[in-house]
């Protein structure tokens, strides 16, 4: 019984960060790229516009973390095994 | 050796209570900060050395950043967000010394330094708004939104810890891995990741401490600031 929950556990982990890096992945294209071409027509404001990027990416790339803890919480931090 | 990046194990009790490994480095890097703050601001001079060049720059460069995201003067906060940067890329790098773990690859630094955060963003807002107008910032757009501006607080609080510690106890983890897979010398250009990685989330929090700080300070002003932005074009 240990065992299965161990496996499912490793399963779900795997499947948590898997699924949950497509979103942001995505998300941060989208916005590099946008900032990318910001630069490019106005190439004095890209101080503002990669100081605005970066802390957007940040936001962004949580919901990532936000999967990586949920998945390390379920491999060592797991209530069901014991 | 890959164990819980949860779980941290005391070194030694220092009488009843229990010291972990994390609290000496923090203590240490803490002692090189303050002893190095000291040492360099001992001697300054009006013809500036190549070592009071280098501090001078460093603490213009944090204050045209503060005077950037907060619209403020930065005197008042230098000391906080300047700190709060130069120790977490301090822990971030710390993981090129041998046999040391950034403090910061386990929540509970991180914890501390979000809370210290929460806490400055009550005093600041208390300081300059008093605290019933200060209170009343919570019903900003109409009283339906106290509940959700309260949740906010506990989560970008929330957040932060869990964005700093998950970005160096990835890195730390995963050179660990590549260690015990490939062997000695392979995670070097990993490492070099890390370092840029510790220098951009040091940089993102204090980007975030500061931008928390600032929209407890300034409502008032940022009503004027889009009719300046309006004006530029």
């Amino acid at each position: 019984m240990t065992n299965l929950i161990q496996a499912i556990s490793i399963l779900a982990a795997a499947i948590a960060v898997s699924f949950g890096a497509i979103g942001p992945a995505l998300g941060e294209g989208r916005a590099v790229a946008a900032a990318m071409d910001a630069i490019a027509r106005q190439p004095e404001s890209a101080g503002t516009i990669s100081r605005t990027l970066f802390v957007g990416l940040a936001m962004i790339e949580t919901m990532a973390i936000y999967c990586l803890v949920i998945a390390l919480l379920v491999l060592f931090a797991n209530p069901f095994v014991k | 050796m890959i164990h819980s990046p949860l779980l941290t194990t005391p070194l030694f009790h220092a009488g009843p209570i229990p010291v972990t490994a994390p609290v000496v480095t923090t203590w240490a890097i803490m002692a090189i900060l303050v002893i190095g703050a000291a040492l360099a601001t001992r001697r300054l001079s009006l013809t500036p050395s190549k070592f009071q060049t280098v501090l001078e720059l460093l603490v213009t460069t944090i204050d045209a950043q503060i005077l950037d995201t907060m619209q403020t003067e930065p005197q008042k906060y230098r000391s906080l967000i300047g700190t709060l940067f130069l120790f977490i890329l301090i822990s971030n790098c710390s993981s090129l010394i041998p046999n040391v773990e950034p403090p910061t690859a386990h929540i509970e630094t991180d914890a501390a330094l979000a809370l210290v955060v929460f806490c400055a963003t009550i005093f600041y807002g208390i300081r300059t708004r008093g605290v019933l107008r200060y209170l009343a910032t919570f019903a900003e757009p109409t009283w339906i939104m106290i509940p959700l501006n309260v949740v906010e607080q506990i989560t970008r609080t929330f957040s932060l810890t869990v964005r700093l510690f998950g970005n160096v106890m990835s890195g730390v983890f995963v050179v660990g891995i590549v260690l015990s897979l490939a062997g000695l010398l392979v995670p070097i250009p990993l490492m070099a990741l890390d370092l840029l990685t510790g220098a951009v989330q040091a940089y993102i929090f204090t980007v975030l401490a500061m931008v928390f700080i600032g929209a407890a300070l300034a409502d008032s002003s940022s009503s004027d600031k889009p009719t300046i932005r309006q004006g530029t074009p």
